[in-house]
């Protein structure tokens, strides 16, 4: 395959990385005064990558003419379905960002920064490369162009002591994680003698050696990191409530979506070979973030790190469908992916419009005390958040474990799923606690702010999206997600 | 009647009203709520006026494929009539029940009511496996408000405890029902009932579903949470919790338990029997020591459920009719008395016994109300509840006799404690100022206490026109589960077989004299 071809497959990406280096020299040149022009080109960058994936998503074609640069990246569907999550989500976190920038909550230095927009393009970017990696290189060079402007994000408030923690310890953290990977590809490399996927997959037939074993397993435990799945969550609650909201919204969709996507073509194309090897390591985090992050959140008075929990319970179940180790685990898990998408950017959104009057923000249990009496709209769009995060019909995020625990039922994994779904229901409780402080409670009435229409807009629509209508989205959501675990499991 | 989809009417017309409720102010939500209401119930008489006795098993069918993974699919038989019926006649009722007595945030208790009232009307028509499960879930949403906001003083433990009991029962039934699609291929609901599952499997996906209707029943032991869900809630909250919302444990176990697993519930019956049988008397007992009214009526409806799934379990004709007419007059009857409780706390605000007394002196119309709707609920003959106390009990005892002399000391046990709480409240001494000053039933009232107390005694006097949608319906269920019957103790031998049906001939005479 010619380099043209190769080109030509990765159009997003050619998209993202000139936009990014463009607008890196306008906010070098034109600082935050530009700031705004730099978010709506960014925007604009998203929806024509976005648009670059519609064809590749409509026709679905994979099979050989998909594999860009000799191996090294593959274009395929699932790669598609992924960045496309991704792409919305990002496009989400530069909507909101603006109003949060300019309100007292930045911090001393207030106004919209010119990095924001730059740094997110980049992330994405990374997080584009990840999913579409078809060797452990390509891997390593998209989750670190993603990690190391994602760290950047989190302490993106200097002055702010919350911000710079976050940054620091999302960082410290981090890098021990891309250590724990490098270690385990170097050791698959030294094992397999090689480093693309294909390569490393024919090197592990037959009986796995020791040395192999210990690839995987910290191949793996550095894609949990980055998932931020149990045991390696700790630093998700920190980060979470010390990062900017915005960015806080970013790190629980986006990245999320990449380093779950890539985790589950990891384990598919390259560990393929080994299922039993994987599949309890994976099944052991998924059943342990489900109940930690539901125990987690239990006494948490801060919203967002009770997000952060919520957000570990979620990767929970996303994994169940890794788990489950077969192509409608696969497709379950991006149709969970896509609604957990939408119910975290509904959630976030929602909790930028908890506005005083200057337009600081809110972020405790105290402070949202009665909001269904002062702000309804706002309150009703968090009760569906919460509801859908439960999992209870007839909301969305019903169908989400839908497809999950069918899935697993119908592999066969009938005891594992029992008790998965016994343990969603101690996570039912703190989300059933943000109803409670809402209505039931009398109100705080400290809510007095008004909201830009741009949050207006994304709140209506993710409550749109995840109300019962949007189980007429459905059909067309599992079609793709079908098509896109098809196309993983076919470069087997 | 053909093609017009009435189903899907009944529910969108109480969403469209939940929807405007929502958006509007305190008096016209209550007008919205009431219209809405009034307009479903008369869809609902329009539903029963055209169901075809003795027709199609299914009626009112509706499909459509909307979703992936599962169908819109709509469709009634008789039991699902009836208990559409039961929930759109009480639904109007608990909207005025609520007239005065809420104040605050009318336009969302009225969209919460209208909400739920979609939701038991799609819970008993669904024809889907999965949409089924979505309705009966979903009804967690609106009671949990229904009982958090407006409810009493210690209403967020009983809203606590009510949702996360009833989703705790409810996620094993999910994980059984995909074994079911997966093995049998199809979510079809009449497909399934007719479906053979293996026996061993049949065991656990019986005790998967037993762990859903057992709390929606609920049964001894997991019934604490209704005593403080029903205390705890608005009146009318309570009126829909025990008039439609215990009916759903009785709808499953009749729906899906029986029919798709006949020979694991023959084998399990000695447990559901010895359930039942602890709760009889259990609740019954405790039933008589309470000072609270509505924890008295609570308990009451435990012990009746208690008796309508030891009929379920009888595996014959009369005890499945007697269960569904024990749940149509239950419905009735304990709404009925969580509106005379309702009645008289909007005046006294307490629920407690010892505050009333001598009622019957000032407020004689209400007083003739409540020994009404006691008597009904002890099953004094004429009433609704003596028609399925009675089928029940003489099905019962067709398979076994001891049950069925347990169960009886129920009916007793139950006697004593309503009386006990008539005379209380009605007779004796006017000992406190305040609730001899009551005034008697106004007209609102009276509409809400009469058309009860009418259904009441039409369906004491003649349960056939109740009897009749079922019939059929209830015999295809008895064939089904007749290879599965328990072995019966009772040793009954069949005498000649009658000629023509029980009621033939009076029915002849009656048609002759009207001509």
């Amino acid at each position: 395959m010619d380099f043209a071809a190769s080109f030509a497959l990765i159009v997003p990406e050619l998209i993202l990385a000139a936009a990014g280096l463009a607008l890196l020299m306008v906010a070098a040149w034109g600082g935050d005064k530009a700031a705004r022009f730099i978010a709506i080109a960014a925007v604009i960058a998203f929806f024509g990558a976005g648009l670059m994936l519609a064809p590749g998503l409509h026709f679905g074609t994979d099979g050989p003419e998909v594999i860009a640069f000799g191996g090294l990246m593959r274009v395929d569907t699932f790669a598609l379905f992924a960045k496309a999550l991704i792409y919305l989500a990002a496009i989400a976190c530069l909507v909101v960002a603006p109003a949060f920038f300019s309100g007292p909550a930045a911090g001393s230095e207030r106004g919209m920064r010119a990095e924001y927009p730059v740094l997110i393009l980049f992330a994405a970017l990374g997080m584009s490369i990840m999913v579409s990696a078809g060797d452990f290189m390509t891997l390593y060079l998209g989750l670190e162009l993603n990690s190391l402007a994602s760290y950047v994000l989190a302490a993106i408030l200097r002055r702010d002591e919350r911000s710079a923690e976050a940054g620091l310890k999302y960082f410290v953290l981090g890098a021990l994680a891309s250590g724990i990977l490098l270690y385990g590809m170097s050791l698959l490399y030294g094992f397999t003698g090689g480093t693309d996927f294909a390569t490393v997959r024919a090197g592990l037939t037959g009986e796995l050696a020791t040395g192999a074993m210990f690839g995987l397993i910290f191949v793996l435990a550095g894609l949990a990191f980055k998932i931020a799945a149990v045991p390696f969550h700790m630093w998700t609650p920190d980060v979470y409530e010390g990062a900017p909201t915005p960015v806080t919204m970013f790190f629980a969709t986006a990245p999320k979506v990449a380093a779950v996507a890539l985790t589950a073509r990891v384990v598919v194309e390259v560990f393929g070979a080994q299922v039993l090897a994987w599949q309890q390591i994976i099944m052991f985090t998924a059943l342990a973030s489900i109940v930690f992050g539901a125990l987690g959140a239990i006494g948490q008075e801060n919203l967002k790190r009770l997000l952060a929990y919520s957000s570990i319970n979620n990767v929970g179940f996303i994994l169940l469908g890794v788990a489950v180790a077969d192509q409608a685990g696969i497709s379950a898990m991006l149709v969970y992916l896509f609604i957990y998408v939408a119910m975290s950017i509904g959630a976030f959104t929602a909790l930028l419009m908890l506005r005083d009057e200057e337009g600081g923000l809110f972020e405790t249990f105290a402070d949202i005390r009665g909001l269904s009496v002062t702000k309804p709209a706002i309150a009703w769009c968090l009760l569906f958040t919460m509801f859908s995060l439960a999992g209870i019909p007839p909301l969305l995020g019903f169908y989400g474990k839908f497809v999950i625990f069918q899935a697993t039922v119908d592999a066969g994994l009938i005891a594992f799923g029992a008790i998965a779904i016994a343990a969603s229901v101690i996570g039912a409780f703190y989300y059933i606690k943000f109803v409670k402080v809402m209505f039931f409670d009398e109100p705080a009435d400290v809510v007095k702010g008004s909201s830009g229409n741009a949050h207006w807009v994304l709140l209506i629509l993710t409550a749109l999206i995840i109300s019962p209508l949007g189980y007429l989205l459905t059909p067309s959501i599992t079609d793709l997600a079908d098509k896109a675990a098809a196309a993983l499991y076919l470069a087997v | 009647m053909d093609g017009f989809p009435i189903l899907t009417t009944m529910m969108l017309v109480p969403l469209a009203g939940a929807i405007l409720c929502l958006f509007s102010g305190g008096a016209a939500a209550r007008g919205i709520a009431l219209a809405a209401t009034l307009a479903t119930f008369a869809l609902g008489v329009l539903l029963w006026m055209n169901f075809e006795i003795g027709g199609p098993q299914w009626q009112f069918t509706e499909r459509a494929e909307l979703f992936e993974g599962f169908a819109y699919a709509l469709g009634i038989d008789g039991i699902s009539l009836m208990l559409i019926m039961l929930s759109v006649f009480l639904m109007p009722i608990c909207i005025l029940a609520s007239w005065t007595s809420i104040n605050k945030r009318v336009g969302e208790y009225m969209a919460a009511f209208l909400f739920m009232e979609v939701l038991m009307i799609g819970v008993f028509a669904a024809q889907d496996l999965f949409l089924f499960y979505i309705f009966f879930e979903a009804g967690l949403i609106p009671m949990y408000l229904i009982i958090g906001v407006w409810g009493g003083d210690n209403r967020i433990y009983a809203s606590y405890k009510f949702f996360l009991y009833t989703l705790f029962g409810s996620v094993l039934m999910l994980i059984a029902m995909f074994w079911m699609v997966g093995t049998a291929g199809t979510s079809d609901i009449p497909t399934l009932m007719q479906y053979n599952f293996d026996g061993d499997a049949q065991f656990w996906l019986f005790l998967a579903f037993f762990a859903s209707f057992a709390v929606k029943m609920p049964m001894w032991p997991v019934h604490t949470w209704l005593p403080d869900a029903h205390v705890q809630a608005p009146t009318a909250g309570s009126v829909i919790l025990a008039g439609v919302l215990l009916k759903l444990g009785g709808y499953g176990f009749i729906r899906f338990s029986l029919p798709m697993f006949p020979e694991a519930s023959g084998e399990l019956a000695w447990m559901i029997f010895a359930l039942s049988m602890v709760a009889v008397v259990y609740t019954s007992l405790v039933a008589l020591v309470q000072h609270d009214m509505k924890k008295l009526i609570a308990y009451s409806s435990v012990a009746h459920m208690a008796l309508v799934t030891a009929s379920l379990f009888a595996f014959n004709v009369q005890g499945l009719e007697g269960a569904m007419m024990i749940m149509l007059g239950h419905g009735l009857v304990s709404g009925a008395l969580f509106l005379c409780v309702g009645v008289i706390y909007d005046r006294l605000h307490t629920r407690e016994i010892d505050r009333y007394g001598g009622l019957s002196i000032n407020m004689p119309y209400y007083a003739t109300f409540f020994l009404l709707f006691t008597m009904a609920s002890i099953g004094l003959p004429g009433t609704s509840n003596f028609i399925g106390e009675f089928l029940a009990l003489a099905g019962i005892y067709q398979t076994s006799t001891w049950v069925a002399f347990v169960c009886t000391t129920g009916i007793i046990l139950g006697a004593g404690y309503m009386l006990y709480l008539y005379r209380r409240v009605a007779f004796g001494a006017q000992t406190n100022e305040d609730a001899a000053a009551m005034p008697d039933m106004d007209a609102r009232e009276w509409t809400m206490m009469a058309s009860i107390a009418a259904v009441v005694m039409w369906m004491g006097v003649y349960p056939e026109s109740f009897l009749a949608p079922m019939r059929a319906d209830i015999a295809a269920l008895d064939a089904r589960l007749a290879s599965a019957a328990p072995a019966d103790d009772s040793q009954l031998a069949d005498g000649p077989a009658r000629e023509a049906a029980a009621n033939a001939i009076s029915f002849e005479a009656h048609e002759g004299g009207d001509h």
